[in-house]
C-alpha cells in the first residue's frame, strides 16, 4: 500500500521508538504535524521559540541517552534553530530535526520563507540533506538517526519539501542501514592500548584527564574502578565533571580556567596525562605551550579529528571511552613497593596544593552562591541539575558535587546564554518521575523565559533557581579584573538601580509560586517549598552584585598561573 | 614541531550528492587551511565522485585536514598522495595577445620546448593548450608571463591517479 511521506515520517519515528517530538508549527510542515495528530502514542512538546526547541531536546537527549527529535518549519523556523544545533554539535548531543522547506519547484525561487538550511548548518551538523525524492526519504531518515546516535554523537538535519510530504510513494521503512561512507570506530586498537597502559604502569606522577566522553559513553563506573585500582588521580573538564564521585581517593577536582588549583597544577607537573574523551578545548589547557609540558599525554577519543588537534600526543587511541577503559582494566594491577611510594608521594603533592589554595568564596552581604549550592546539595540529592552560561554555572561546578543520582547538563563547548532553562523542561520531559533544576543567571534566563509557558502549559514542573547579581555577572568580572571597572553593557537594572523585570511578579502571571531569598537564613526553607510544590517554582537568590569566580586563569596565560583573590 | 609549508596532495571518494563539494571546500575556509586546487570529476560508478586537492600546509595540519576528511560522514575514503607514485596532468589553456610576428615564433618556441599545442591561432593572438603536470605548468607561466604583456591563463586543476610502475608528479 502507497502512504504519503508524511505518513511514512511518522512511521520511521515509531520505529525508532520515538515518544516525544519537539515541535513548532508553519507553512511547510503542517502535513507532517496532521500525521502526528493522527498518532497521539507520540508526544508532542510546543515550545513558545524554536532555539528554546533545540535546548529542549538536547536536555531530553542528555537525560535519556536517546536522540532528541525537533520538528520545525521552513525560512524563520529552521534560522532560528541555529544557535541550539551548534550547541549540540560542540557538545556530541544526538538530535534529530526535521525542516519543512518550500515545494520542490520553489526551492531557488527566493519563494515565501525559503532558506537554505542545509547550507546553512553545513559545518554545524553531522550530516545534513535535503530529500528530493520521496523514495529516498525512508533511508534518509534511518540514516539519520544512525549517524546522530553512533560514534561521535551529534545534530542531523533533515530539511523535507512540503511536496515530498504530500507525495505517495513505498510504505517501508529499513530495519538496519549500511553506509560505505560512515563506520564509526568499533572496539579499540590493543597495541596501541598495551603502550598507554605500559607508560602509565611507568609514570611516577601519571594523572588522569577525563572528559564529557566518559559520561556519554556510560564509563564512570570503570574509570573510578581503573583510578582507584591504578591509584592515579583524576581531574576533569566541565562536562566531565561526576566522572568521578568526590569521595574517591582518585578525586582532584575539575581543571581549566576556573578550575581548582590542585587541578590544575597536576596537570602541570604530572609526567604522565591519561587524557580520555576530551579535546584539549582552550579552556581547559590555558596557552597550550606550557600545557602539561612535563608530561607525555596519552589521548583516547572516538573522533580520529580530536587527536592531536590542539596538543600534539605521544600515545593515540582511536576508541569509545567505556571498550578503552574495560580494556585497560583487565590489566589494572595496584602498584607495589618503590612506585607505590611514588604514587603516595604524588598524591600527597596534589593534596597539600589543595590545602593551600582550596575553592572558596567570601561574601560579605547578602546571599552567598556557596550556600545556596550547599543548600541544593541538601534539600535536592537526587534530582537532574541543568545550568546556564556564566558565573552561576561556575559556582555549580565548583559547590555541588555532581553525583550519578544527581546528574548535570550544562552546555560546554558554545557556552550558549538561554541553556538552562529550555535543557531543563526537555530533561523533564524524559524523566517525569524526577525532580529538574535550572540553575541560571539573570541574564541567561531572560534569554528563553518565555518558555515558562511551555513548562506550564505541557505539564513540565521545573525549579527554577536564578542567581540574581544584577549583571552579565562573568562578563562584568572580567571589566573589573581586566578594563578598570568600565561596566559597559553588563548591568541589567535601570539608571535607578532597578532591576526589571520583578521576577516574582512576572512568575505569578504565569501561575507559578515564586521566592525572592535576600537572606542566607531563608535558602533552605525555600529550596524545601520547591522541593515539596508539583508545578513549576522560581526561586530568586538575591547576590551581591560584584563577587567573582576564583581562581582564574587569563585567557591565553599557562594554566598553573592563576588569580587566586 | 609543525613542520615546514610544502605542497600536498589528496584524492578523495566521495557519495556524488547534492554539498558533498561546498561541505569539502567549506572546511578550507572553516578551519582557515590553504586550498591551492580542487578537482571533481564522477568514477566508473555514477554515484561516487572523486576530488583531487593540493593543498599547502606543515605536517600537522595536513595531518588534521585528513582526519577531518575522514570523519565526514559523505567521504567514502581519503588517498594521501603526498609520497606515493602518481600521474597527475594539470589541463591549461594560454591566450597570448596583441603580438607580432617575431613574438608568435617565440610562442611557438615555447611551445615546442614544453611540448604543448597551440590550438588556436589569429593575426595577432594565439592559444596554447597544455596539459601538463601542475609544477611544468607553473614553470610555462611564468616564462610566459615574462615574455609577453598581454596573457589569459585558465588553469582546470590537477587531476592524479595512483601510479603502477612509474610516477609523474
Ligand atoms: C548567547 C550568548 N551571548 C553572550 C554570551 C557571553 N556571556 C557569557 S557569560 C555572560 C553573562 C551571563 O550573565 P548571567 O546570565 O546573569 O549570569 P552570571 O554570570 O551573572 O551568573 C555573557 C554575556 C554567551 N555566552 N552566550
Ligand atoms: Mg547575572
Amino acid at each position: 500500500m502507497e502512504i504519503s511521506g508524511s505518513a511514512l515520517f511518522v512511521k520511521a519515528l515509531k520505529e525508532e521508538g520515538v515518544d516525544t517530538v519537539f515541535a513548532y508549527p508553519g507553512g511547510n510542515n503542517t502535513d507532517l504535524l496532521d500525521e502526528l495528530y493522527k498518532n497521539p502514542e507520540i508526544r508532542v512538546i510546543l515550545p513558545r521559540h524554536e532555539q528554546a526547541l533545540i535546548h529542549e531536546a538536547e536536555g531530553y537527549a542528555e537525560a535519556t541517552n536517546k536522540p532528541g527529535v525537533c520538528l520545525v518549519t521552513s525560512g524563520p523556523g529552521a534560522t532560528n534553530t541555529v544557535t541550539g544545533i551548534a550547541d549540540a554539535h560542540y557538545d556530541s548531543v544526538p538530535l534529530v530535526i526535521f525542516t519543512g522547506q518550500v515545494s520542490r519547484p520553489l526551492i531557488g525561487n527566493d519563494a515565501f520563507q525559503e532558506v537554505d538550511i542545509i547550507g546553512m548548518t553545513r559545518q554545524i551538523v553531522k550530516f545534513g540533506s535535503t530529500v528530493r525524492e520521496r523514495e529516498k526519504l525512508a533511508e534518509r531518515i534511518k540514516m539519520a538517526f544512525h549517524i546522530a546516535n553512533t560514534g561521535k554523537k551529534g545534530p542531523v538535519i533533515l530539511d523535507i519539501p512540503k511536496d515530498v510530504q504530500t507525495e505517495m510513494g513505498a510504505s517501508d521503512y529499513p530495519k538496519e542501514i549500511h553506509m560505505r561512507s560512515y563506520r564509526p570506530p568499533e572496539g579499540v586498537h590493543v597495541g596501541q592500548l598495551k603502550k598507554a597502559f605500559s607508560l602509565l604502569q611507568s609514570a611516577k606522577k601519571p594523572l588522569i584527564l577525563s572528559g564529557h566522553g566518559v559520561m556519554m559513553s556510560g564509563a564512570e563506573d570503570i574509570l573510578k574502578a581503573f583510578a582507584e585500582t591504578m591509584k592515579i588521580p583524576v581531574v576533569t573538564t566541565i562536562l566531565g565533571n561526576g566522572a568521578i564521585p568526590v569521595g574517591s581517593p582518585s578525586f582532584v577536582g575539575n581543571a581549566g580556567m576556573h578550575g581548582r588549583y590542585a587541578a590544575n597544577m597536576a596537570i602541570t607537573h604530572c609526567d604522565v596525562l591519561f587524557s580520555i574523551g576530551t579535546r584539549f578545548n582552550d579552556r581547559i589547557t590555558g596557552e597550550l605551550s606550557d600545557f602539561a609540558k612535563n608530561a607525555k599525554i596519552i589521548h583516547v577519543d572516538v573522533d580520529t579529528a580530536s587527536i592531536s588537534r590542539n596538543v600534539v600526543v605521544d600515545i593515540p587511541v582511536v576508541a569509545d571511552a567505556k571498550t578503552a577503559l574495560e580494556k585497560l582494566q583487565e590489566w589494572a594491577k595496584e602498584p607495589e613497593g618503590a612506585s607505590l611510594k611514588e604514587l603516595d608521594d604524588w598524591r600527597n603533592t596534589i593534596a597539600s596544593w589543595e590545602k593551600e589554595h582550596p575553592l572558596s568564596l567570601s561574601v560579605k552581604e547578602g546571599v552567598d552562591p556557596k550556600k545556596v549550592m550547599e543548600g541544593i546539595d541538601e534539600v535536592f540529592p537526587d534530582c537532574i541539575v541543568t545550568l546556564d552560561v556564566g558565573q552561576h554555572q561556575m559556582w555549580a561546578t565548583q559547590f555541588l558535587p555532581v553525583k550519578r543520582e544527581r546528574p548535570v547538563i550544562s552546555s560546554g563547548g558554545l557556552g550558549t546564554m538561554g541553556f538552562g532553562f529550555p535543557a531543563a523542561i526537555g530533561a523533564k520531559a524524559a524523566c517525569p518521575e524526577k525532580k529538574v533544576l535550572a540553575i541560571t543567571g539573570d541574564g541567561g534566563f531572560q534569554m528563553n523565559m518565555q518558555e515558562m509557558a511551555t513548562a506550564v502549559v505541557s505539564g513540565l514542573p521545573v525549579t527554577v533557581i536564578i542567581l540574581n547579581n544584577g549583571y552579565l555577572g562573568m562578563v562584568r568580572q572580567m571589566q573589573e579584573l581586566f578594563y578598570d571597572k568600565r561596566y559597559e553593557a553588563t548591568s541589567l537594572c535601570d539608571e535607578k538601580g532597578a532591576y526589571v523585570p520583578d521576577f516574582v511578579k512576572w512568575a505569578e502571571s504565569y501561575g507559578v509560586p515564586a521566592l525572592r531569598v535576600e537572606e542566607e537564613k531563608d535558602i533552605e526553607s525555600a529550596l524545601c517549598k520547591a522541593r515539596e510544590s508539583d508545578g513549576p517554582f522560581v526561586i530568586e537568590f538575591m547576590i551581591p552584585s560584584e563577587i567573582n569566580v576564583l581562581p582564574m586563569v587569563k585567557s591565553g596565560t599557562p594554566i598553573d598561573q592563576m588569580i587566586l583573590e | 614541531m609543525a613542520g615546514k609549508m610544502k605542497k600536498r596532495w589528496i584524492a578523495l571518494y566521495t557519495e556524488n550528492e547534492v554539498g558533498v563539494l561546498s561541505k569539502v571546500s567549506g572546511l578550507f575556509s572553516a578551519k582557515s587551511y590553504n586550498l591551492n586546487s580542487l578537482t571533481v570529476g564522477t568514477t566508473e560508478h555514477p554515484d561516487i565522485s572523486r576530488m583531487t586537492i593540493s593543498v599547502e600546509s606543515d605536517d600537522v595540519t595536513f595531518e588534521q585536514i585528513k582526519k577531518q576528511f575522514n570523519s565526514m560522514v559523505e567521504i567514502i575514503k581519503v588517498i594521501d598522495l603526498t609520497n606515493v607514485p602518481i600521474h597527475m596532468k594539470e589541463v591549461l589553456f594560454a591566450k597570448i595577445k596583441q603580438i607580432g610576428p617575431e613574438e608568435k615564433a617565440e610562442v611557438f618556441r615555447i611551445a615546442e620546448t614544453f611540448s604543448v599545442k597551440p590550438v588556436d591561432i589569429g593575426t595577432d593572438a594565439i592559444i596554447l593548450e597544455s596539459t601538463l603536470t601542475e609544477r611544468k605548468n607553473d614553470e610555462l607561466v611564468s616564462i610566459l608571463r615574462k615574455s609577453f604583456k598581454h596573457i589569459d591563463v585558465t588553469r582546470g586543476g590537477a587531476v592524479a591517479v595512483e601510479g603502477i610502475s612509474t610516477s609523474c608528479r
